[in-house]
């Protein structure tokens, strides 16, 4: 490693609205490093990266790539300089094929009429011969596993001859020998002098294969350092350290064990996604879900209401098994599931706020003659978005003209308008600002307290750790162990959810052990 | 002189649930779509009543809403299924086959009443299957029924043998159904109606309608909402089928015969008309209402035009042009409130 600075990145700033994305940050980039970048998510690293890829413009700040001062005006002028970026999710065309993923950017700038495709058969068999020979240039691109897929995304990369090689999350879709084939290609990257940036949620990766590691934490840069001067606990300290206690309602007093179980579930498997999950829910309590984005916990969740099939498993509520085919039976035994994705499919954007309220349960709005009676629906809507002091216009306006805090209080709303005894919340809070964050937590605390059992997803791990009484953490399907009191730390949650936990459970055979004694375990 | 289409529509107007306070109802009033075809109809109106003395006569209108009241009925189903998200292409045919089943179970000596139930139920039924192709393989509604159009008029094909079934043996009590009039109103007036009414009613107010406008909203967000959206694609397009089987039936009524190449083209006059009226391709948007004042304007142009002595190979050109604005106006409507 050279200390040759190939790109420079100074007190950049990025706002989207209210809210700071980056504030000041400063990135450099040696020749022929591999550097690691860490944060939580919504720390900025992917605003970061798509500052660097042109994707998104600066506010203020400047970046130096080799000494000189640029502007990256979108991907195509980041390939020109040199910057290549394999991103977290797939951005391929899955009808065509390999080689004319790995080409696109050549056939795009081609001045030629005809494509000659055997010549880009033969340059796309050239980008995967070290990575990926296995893959056939001319095969469809969704005839591919995903992490196949994965791999021609980071061959399309490399065939670009780029200085600086972005790579988000390479690894979260490999398996364990395709991202030991990774990190091969990225040291032999290395020894030409190729830099790249790795983003990773993997202290382990982060550890073995990186020089450097920078932090960022709420969009501002925490600390650089060089990986033999460091050590993973350091580096999740800086990553996490916040003080948020304050920021969250009080937790459960009692005892979870005095509590009545709401909700049991046991050998939960959807085949794919899970497996054998197994929990109990109590009255009262705030039960989170924890793992990696992809651990399968929000299909876990939806297979115990009937949003996803399951191919095995026992759901009693109340002490009675419960026989629930579809969702609207859920709904009708009172469990309830707030979706992750508000806009996609948690409320009707172009309906207005009254009728996204009382679609659950029409019956509550209708007449004698099952037909609606509009002055019910819009007072039914006015009480529950009072009590969750809901700004509006009106409740016939559309939730498109809502903000996104509102937007999700009307979605809660729309589950408390079912009174329902079991509450599941898919990342509640997600993509709205502080405030409505505070209100929202308080009222799931509420809830709670009035006796609703309330199981909480979230990626993060701050509200993970300041809302809930119990935390379960998953791991590529896989129950990792429940955390409860003062077990429930970040680092606790990210060692179970990184999958280094598992250890623990295979000691304890196959015996059904919900929890397991964490406590005092390092990081990595 | 007889408004009665525009003054029918006001009071279906009055009955839409958000409009129930006074103000509020001014207000709405100049956002919908029915309100601006209520002024262009009434627009035609003035300007034809100077250019024709003929037009505002009873026989004109009475012929005018005879043009298009049997297709209003088949409009109703259409106006749900593109509200839910889909379409279908095989009304016209379905109303031929329709026709072509009863009139030929009565000829084979069923009782014409009779021989009408069995065939709107092999419409439904036909629907019925359509609709598993598309909830249970997953086709598009467009495909379903391209392919239905094509079953449905080879069928009436195969029965007929390609030549017209002459029914001039209905009884009198049957025939009374397409061709009576009851104190001089068309009895098919009527019952469009009747039928229009009730649906404009039932779509705005039935539980059981709102579904299908949160299914066409956003499909995943209502199965997220315990909503069986494939029961709701499936009644839309039995529905669809059911009222189309029901029109070919009046057809056979008024026409006392069974033709096999009845309603080529009708489906497209009647989707035209359903967008007109403000139905929205993309789902989640839509009236009767809209959709038969869609149809009565189609219907008022033709009329004008043939009362103002302009070919009629004039009318397709002009019914496309309509079509294009109505189409264009709300495209640019739609863009300016989401990018608001």
């Amino acid at each position: 490693m050279s200390n040759e600075v190939i790109m420079e990145i100074v007190d950049v700033h990025k706002c989207f609205g209210p809210t700071k994305a980056l504030a000041g940050v400063n990135f450099t980039l040696h020749q022929g490093e591999i550097h690691a970048l860490c944060g939580e998510n919504g720390a900025g690293k992917s605003t970061l990266m798509k500052v660097i890829d042109g994707l998104h413009q600066p506010d203020s700040g400047n970046i130096h790539i080799k000494g000189k001062k640029v502007v990256i005006n979108g991907a195509l002028e980041a390939q020109k300089l040199g910057i290549g970026f394999v991103h977290q999710e797939i951005v391929l065309c899955p009808d065509v094929s390999v080689a004319e993923n790995i080409n696109m950017a050549l056939t795009n700038q081609s001045k030629k009429w005809f494509v000659n495709y055997s010549e880009m058969n033969k340059r796309a068999k050239e980008s995967l011969k070290d990575i990926a020979p296995h893959i056939n240039p001319s095969a469809r691109l969704d005839s591919l596993s995903i992490s196949e897929q994965q791999l021609v995304e980071i061959a399309k990369a490399l065939s670009l001859d780029c200085d600086v090689l972005i790579l988000d999350e390479p690894t979260a879709a490999l398996t364990e020998a395709e991202s030991q084939a990774l990190f091969n290609i990225m040291q032999a990257l290395k020894a030409k002098g190729i830099s790249i940036i790795y983003i990773s949620h993997r202290m382990a990766e982060v550890f073995e294969q990186c020089d450097r590691v920078t932090v960022l934490r709420d969009g501002i840069w925490v600390c650089t350092d060089r990986i033999k001067d460091t050590s993973p606990d350091n580096v999740v300290k800086s990553m996490v350290g916040r003080d948020v206690g304050h920021l969250y309602p009080e937790k459960l007093q009692e005892d979870f064990a005095n509590l009545d179980v709401m909700l049991e579930v046991a050998n939960l498997s959807d085949g794919d996604r899970f497996n054998d999950i197994q929990f109990k829910l109590h009255q009262g309590e705030i039960f989170g879900v924890s793992g990696l984005i992809g651990a399968g916990r929000s299909e876990m969740v939806k297979a115990i209401c009937g949003l996803h099939a399951k191919t095995s498993g026992e759901i009693s509520f109340k002490g009675q098994p419960a026989s629930i085919k579809h969702y609207s039976d859920s709904i009708n035994q009172g469990i309830v599931y707030l979706s992750e994705d508000r806009k996609e499919d948690g409320v009707f954007l172009d309906v207005s706020i009254a009728r996204n309220i009382s679609v659950l349960k029409l019956e509550q709005v209708c007449n004698n003659m099952k037909c609606i009676d509009p002055a019910a629906e819009r007072k039914q809507a006015q009480k529950l978005t009072d009590q969750l002091k809901l700004k509006s216009a009106g409740m016939d306006k559309p939730v498109s003209s809502l903000s996104g805090g509102n937007q999700q209080k009307v979605a809660l709303a729309k589950m408390l308008s079912v009174n329902p005894s079991i509450i599941i919340m898919d990342e509640p809070t997600r993509g709205i600002d502080v405030g409505a964050k505070v209100e929202i937590h308080q009222l799931i605390r509420k809830l709670a307290n009035e006796g609703v059992g309330v199981i909480v997803i979230s990626s993060e791990l701050p509200e993970v750790v300041g809302l809930c009484d119990r935390v379960m953490v998953m791991h590529e399907g896989e129950q990792q162990g429940t955390l409860t009191g003062d077990e429930i730390t970040e680092q606790n949650i990210i060692h179970l959810a990184s999958g280094l936990g598992q250890k623990t459970e295979s000691v304890s055979g196959t015996s059904k052990k919900t929890i397991i004694k964490t406590k005092g375990l390092e990081v990595a | 002189m007889n408004h009665s289409g525009t003054n029918h529509s006001m009071n279906v107007l009055e009955t839409a649930p958000e409009l129930s306070p006074k103000r509020q109802w001014l207000g709405s009033f100049k956002n919908m779509r029915e309100a601006t075809l209520i002024l262009i109809i009434a627009a035609i109106f003035v300007t034809m009543s100077f250019a024709s003395e003929y037009f505002l006569t009873w026989p004109n209108m009475k012929a005018m809403m005879l043009s298009f009241a049997t297709e209003g009925i088949v409009v109703v189903g259409m106006t749900v299924l593109i509200i839910v998200g889909g379409i279908d292409l095989s009304v016209g045919a379905v109303m031929c086959l329709a026709m072509v089943i009863a009139g030929k179970l009565f000829l084979l000596g069923m009782n014409p009443w009779l021989a009408s139930v069995v065939s709107i139920g092999s419409c439904s039924f036909l629907g019925y299957l359509t609709g598993l192709t598309v909830t249970r393989i997953g086709l598009h509604t467009f495909i379903a029924t391209l392919a239905l159009m094509g079953i449905a008029r080879g069928l009436s094909m195969i029965i007929t043998q390609g030549t017209p079934l002459s029914l001039f043996s209905l009884p009198p009590e049957f025939k009374f159904i397409g061709q009576g009039s009851v104190f001089g109103v068309p009895f098919v007036i009527i019952v469009f109606f009747v039928v229009i009414i009730i649906s404009d009613y039932m779509l705005r107010n039935a539980s059981a309608f709102r579904k299908v406008f949160y299914t066409g909203s956003n499909e995943k967000a209502a199965e997220y909402s315990g909503i069986n959206t494939n029961r709701v694609k499936l009644g839309a397009i039995i529905l669809c089928s059911t009222l189309a089987g029901f029109a070919g039936i009046l057809y056979m009524s008024k026409f006392g015969a069974a033709t096999p190449n009845f309603g080529v083209g009708l489906e497209l006059n009647i989707i035209a008309a359903a967008v007109i009226g403000g139905a929205s391709l993309k789902g989640g948007e839509g009236s009767v209402l809209g959709a038969i004042l869609g149809i009565a304007l189609l219907s008022i142009v033709s009329s004008s035009l043939i009362l103002l002595n302009i070919s009629v190979y004039w009318q397709d050109l002009i019914k496309g042009m309509i079509l294009l604005m109505a189409v264009s106006i709300d495209q640019i409507l739609h863009n300016r409130r989401s990018s608001r």
